[in-house]
């Protein structure tokens, strides 16, 4: 064998190698793997790393760093080398682990309950009431089930000796299960011989346990539970993650606007109506979850929330308030308190600690510093740990100023020298590096007890000589594989009372807002281009011009500007070329002006954002790009026509995703109602400018509103002559053939409300049936009269009826499917 | 007042006008005076308009009775009034000097591994912290300490805290609003009564001992020569303090008085935002600050004060009941 990877790999005596016992040596249950890598180049490494980078592109893993420059999304890092562990160990620590998520939520219970733990004195009250983890509007509550805890997260880190200790608790809504099946689908791949040789113990075992246990738990009577999985919505850093799992686990992904709370019981508003909602799996924490009882400023929660938990109508997983376990400062108490609540020696140690608010710990910490690290007390305080030996001159004296000003706020523990593993780095050619890594383990509730995931996300230090694992920071992972002795389990050996296919909810429970961003992405997408269309006229015109008259050609351009809200009313004001020119750009880039392009631009991508996981990435692309079209903002009018370009172009590729890139699920009919309104109004109000100007005026006005309505190719090919007032109301009103026609609109709109009516089980509209009888019903013939005045007048009249018929079906749609006010909309009649 | 149990009537309304139309609206209200050994509500009611879809009570973690009320319908304006009658018994005032050094009562507050704590320490633990408008900082301790000096019996020390805040601090309406943080009163010396109880509490829980903010409502005297009027009266907020095995003690920092039978106690939490008396979240609405009045009346002059037009709803229990 040529001199493999592993002999180059730098091999640190003073600390534990996960991978080697001595220089050159694999550990027993790394021998397969270590000698699957001596027969691989590194050029075969590089092209093992870049397929599992092409994986995670594909899937579009991500994670969002805080305050990135760089933009929110950042690819999800992920090492090609999992992490191995042995059997013998693995029993021994799943058991450990299990017995920590025991005994924190009995903590819980009691910190919720009778607080024994306090009078007795097993727990300093400064720990608990001190900390803004601890929610009093939760006192006194138990959850149905009984259990506080339903998914546990615990850091654990090995020291020099091979022992494991515990780093940190995860106890409100523990991020990482999801990247931990992420990782095992990418890495299972890249080694998949390996993979099954060693037979790794599979996950989605795991994650039929907490479904089930959950559904178990909920207090649903006889129903089929409905779970949903909360999140604070896409801006929140392990937004993929919240997806990913609701996908994977069948629970819808909604945010707190998505539930309501009626008669102590949570709803979630579908489009299909209200439906009950047994169980919150939350990604968000204690203090956004209901702004009435909790943090009052938080526009994320649910409000009610806590009274339907109260009178036990809702399972909240993990319960709330279960975020004041998550603090350093309770290691030292939790031995004795083990021995208390569990009568049960606590099996695995937490890093040895001492919180500060104790004199003798904080004349030991002092004392000590350079051994230490220096935490905040509370995971609410979000401050960085501090190395003590990394301190010197006055940063050192400032930290222990601080400490002794408010001891309490903080806790000093022993640093651990993390245990080392491979890394494989792409540079130079290709090489293995030896990082610090950590593990993150997870347990789930049963009624039964508690299950141990047989994996974990492996965490690991982004540099050499690095010694924080924070994922707030970004950071790369690994799979970890954990060996079985006898085969693969493939399903839970637990009992089940129900099975995966009761929890599976079908993709009819889409939520309302959804619908709703689908439907104004839908209007928005469409007003940027109808708008866009008709300042273009009106900018071509005044550049070509020049001179300070509006002429009345003009004018009515202006004036249907003003009339689809493009451009501000203020009429009558043009003294100058410069102000029309000023008015102008304006409606183009001014974000304060109400019906600008930049005011839809950000519009539009507000409502995009809360339907990312609906859209293609290159859609995502286009909008990406509409997003900096204005920036910097156009100055003059070729600058602004130029943007007015890409706007259009860009607007004409959403239609052409929303078409032929979606799904067309309940969903999609929205963002193509969305469209088909928008338009419609559009159209029946430019047509009326036109309609409405004195018959000589009106003839010059065609030219722009063919314009305006993308219909001049068509008008010159069949007529191949000036723009004449019949055949442009034929082609702009009439022809069902001209997508850009007023009847084409109202057609589609009929056979679009018709699938909803059926599909969603609501009465039809009968606006639009009206609307089409009439269209059909009109005589064209009274445009052949020299004079057309009166003709004109009625059609305007028919235009004008349809715009207030859009209107009226935008708020219809509303009405019915996204708002679910009770009252309203059961008494609406809907003659 | 002197030992003789004596009745008040308490009318509070809280009056809404929404800018916009409010869609949905959920509301607690913490309004109705807790029984206490020497407070008993003997008669209330409850108005609210329009009639919420739904009601409910339960008991917060601090005892106080919370009404929680719904809105599924929309609605332009909110009224809320509630009515009581509250008998008051005298309160025994402790002699100041007869209370232990601060010193002995700070350190029975500190946590000792292992050490039982009783009902009402364990209770009491719960106010010895930061809250949510309440800082624990060396500013405060520093100005307790000059009343808090070595060997000071607990009730003189904190009576004299007291005394200071009235002497040193100016009742102004103008110069906070309810987000005022306590230490901008601190540096303005300015405020009204919740101001100087979260200042007072600040400067107790800084020095170790457990202090609780309690809302209530003041019996006021129309100035001289002047009739009582409906409506003059506002909310009060005052200060308890801890002393183990003696229990709480009630200072008003606006007043320099110890709550006695002018004092009558809706509850208590760590701080406002514990035991506001209306908190509520709304689907659109906005608008201006609600329009609040509060009547406190004696018995003996509850019948001179309300004419025809404005005669609350509540009958006069009787007596003993």
């Amino acid at each position: 064998m040529p001199p493999g990877l592993i002999d180059a790999y730098p091999f640190a005596a003073a600390r534990h190698d996960e991978m080697l016992v001595a220089p050159g040596t694999p550990r027993a249950q790394w021998d397969l793997m270590a000698r699957r890598l001596e027969g691989l180049s590194p050029a075969a490494m590089n092209k093992r790393a870049r397929s599992v980078a092409d994986a995670i592109a594909a899937d579009g893993v991500t994670y969002n760093v805080y305050a990135d420059p760089k933009g929110m999304l950042r690819p999800w890092e992920l090492d090609m080398l999992p992490l191995i562990i042995d059997a013998d160990e693995w029993r021994t620590l799943s058991a450990a682990v299990g017995q920590r998520a025991r005994l924190l939520d009995r903590v819980l219970a009691d910190l919720y309950g009778p607080q024994n733990l306090i009078a007795e004195g097993l727990l300093p009250p400064a720990l608990i009431f001190g900390q803004r983890g601890y929610k009093w509007p939760c006192h006194g509550i138990t959850p149905p089930g009984g259990r506080f805890l339903h998914l546990y997260a615990v850091d654990l880190a090995r020291a020099p000796d091979g022992g494991w200790w515990v780093i940190a608790d995860r106890t409100q809504g523990p991020s990482g299960a999801g990247y931990a099946l992420q990782n095992r689908i990418v890495v299972s791949q890249t080694f998949p011989d390996t993979f099954r040789r060693l037979h790794v113990q599979k996950l989605a075992g795991f994650f039929r346990t907490l479904q089930d246990g959950l559904a178990r738990m909920a207090p649903s009577g006889q129903e089929a539970p409905l779970s949903v999985l909360l999140t604070p919505g896409p801006y929140n850093e392990t937004y993929f993650e919240h997806a990913f799992l609701a996908r994977y686990l069948g629970f819808p992904l909604v945010e707190g606007q998505d539930l309501t709370v009626r008669d102590d019981t949570v709803y979630l508003k579908t489009l299909r109506g209200l439906r009950r909602v047994h169980v919150i799996l939350r990604r968000l924490d204690d203090d956004f979850c209901d702004p009435l009882e909790l943090r009052a400023d938080s526009s994320l929660g649910v409000p009610g929330l806590l009274e339907a938990v109260r009178a036990g109508r809702v399972l909240v997983a993990n319960a709330l308030g279960s975020g004041v376990l998550e603090s350093a400062a309770l290691f030292g108490f939790l031995p004795a308190v083990s021995e208390r609540l569990l009568g049960e020696k606590l099996a695995i140690p937490s890093v040895a600690s001492w919180w500060c608010g104790e004199a003798p710990a904080l004349e030991h910490a002092l004392a000590h510093l350079d051994d230490l690290v220096i935490k905040p007390a509370f995971a609410s305080m979000r401050r960085e740990p501090v190395f003590g030996h990394a301190l010197a001159g006055s940063e050192r004296s400032e930290l222990v100023d601080s400490i002794r000003a408010q001891p309490h706020a903080y806790v000093a523990q022993e640093w651990v020298r993390m245990s080392q593993a491979p890394v494989w780095r792409t540079e130079g050619g290709g090489h293995l590096e030896s990082r610090s890594v950590g593990l993150r383990m997870f347990a789930a509730a049963t009624p039964e007890g508690y299950v141990v995931m047989p994996g974990a996300l492996t965490r690991v230090a982004p540099g050499g000589d690095v010694e924080v694992i924070s994922m707030q920071r970004g950071g790369l992972s690994k799979d970890t594989w954990i060996r079985t002795d006898g085969p693969v389990a493939r399903t839970t050996l637990l009992k089940k009372r129900l099975g995966t296919m009761d929890l599976m909810v079908s993709a009819t429970d889409v939520p309302s807002r959804v619908g709703e961003n689908l439907f104004w992405m839908g209007r928005h997408s469409e007003r940027c281009e109808a708008s866009a269309r008709v300042l273009r006229a009106a900018l071509r015109r005044v550049a070509a011009d020049g001179s300070d008259e509006v002429d009345d050609e003009l004018a009515g351009l202006l004036l249907a500007a003003a009339r689809i809200g493009v451009l501000g009313d203020e009429t009558g004001d043009e003294d100058s070329q410069a102000a029309l020119e000023r008015r102008l750009l304006a409606a183009v880039s001014d974000f304060g002006r109400a019906g600008s392009i930049a005011a839809n631009l950000r519009a539009l991508a507000l409502n995009a954002n809360h339907v990312r996981e609906r859209l293609s990435s290159d859609n995502w692309h286009v909008l990406n790009r509409l997003e900096v079209a204005l920036s910097p903002p156009p100055q003059a009018l070729d600058e602004a026509l130029g943007a007015l370009d890409r706007v259009m172009l860009d607007c004409i590729s959403l239609a052409g995703f929303a078409m032929d890139d979606m799904t067309r699920d309940e969903g999609w009919r929205f963002l193509i109602l969305g469209r088909r309104i928008e338009r419609l109004a559009a159209m029946a109000a430019l047509i009326q400018v036109v309609l409405h100007a004195p018959a000589d005026d009106g003839e010059r006005m065609l030219e722009w509103l063919l314009e305006a309505a993308n219909s001049i190719v068509t008008y010159r090919a069949r007529y191949r002559r000036a723009p004449e007032l019949l055949p442009v109301v034929h082609l702009l009103v009439f022809d069902t053939s001209n997508p850009h026609s007023v009847a084409f609109q109202v057609g589609a709109l009929a056979r679009e409300f018709e699938l909803t009516a059926r599909e969603l089980n609501h009465p039809m509209p009968p606006q639009v049936a009206v609307l089409e009888r009439r269209l059909a019903r009109f005589d064209l013939t009274a445009f052949e009269a020299e004079d057309c005045v009166a003709a004109s007048a009625r059609l305007a009249s028919l235009l004008a009826d349809a715009q207030l018929t859009a209107q009226s079906l935008s708020d219809e749609v509303h009405q019915r499917f996204f708002i679910h006010t009770v009252r309203e909309s059961r008494l609406r009649s809907v003659a | 007042m002197n030992g003789q149990t004596l009745r008040y009537h308490v009318r509070h309304e809280t009056l809404y006008r929404y800018e916009h139309p409010v869609r949905e609206s959920h509301q607690l209200l913490r309004l109705f005076p807790r029984a206490l050994p020497w407070q008993r509500c003997v008669a209330q009611h409850l108005g609210v308009s329009p009639e919420p879809d739904r009601t409910r009570s339960f008991t917060d973690a601090f005892g106080n009775g919370v009404r929680a009320l719904h809105f599924e319908h929309t609605h332009e304006r909110l009224e809320v009034r509630s009515e009581c009658w509250i008998e008051l018994d005298s309160r025994i005032m402790p002699l100041l000097d007869n209370s232990p050094a601060w010193e002995s009562v700070r350190d029975a507050m500190r946590y000792r591994a292992g050490r039982q704590l009783d009902g009402a320490m364990l209770e009491a633990v719960a106010f010895q912290f930061e809250s949510t408008e309440v800082r624990i900082k060396r500013a405060f301790a520093d100005y307790a300490t000059e009343c808090f000096t070595p060997g000071r019996p607990v009730l003189s020390a904190t009576d004299a805290l007291m005394r200071r805040i009235h002497e040193e601090f100016t009742f102004d309406p103008e110069a906070t609003d309810v987000s005022t943080p306590v230490i901008e009163v601190f540096e303005k010396r300015r405020g009204v009564c919740q101001d100087f109880a979260h200042f007072m509490i600040a400067c107790l829980r800084s020095i170790g001992l457990a202090a609780r903010y309690v809302s209530g409502y003041l019996l006021t005297r129309p100035p001289s020569g002047r009739p009582r009027l409906v409506g003059a009266d506002a909310t009060h907020a005052w200060v308890s303090m801890f002393v183990p095995g003696a229990g709480w003690f009630d200072f008003d920092p606006t007043n320099a008085l110890w709550a006695d039978q002018e004092h009558v106690t809706i509850g208590w939490g760590r701080d406002f935002a514990d035991i506001s008396p209306m908190r509520g979240v709304l689907l659109g609405g906005g608008g201006h600050a609600p329009e609040i009045a509060v009547t406190v009346v004696p018995e003996d002059e509850f019948a001179g004060l309300y004419t025809d037009a404005a005669l609350p709803g509540l009958d006069l229990p009787p007596r003993g009941g």
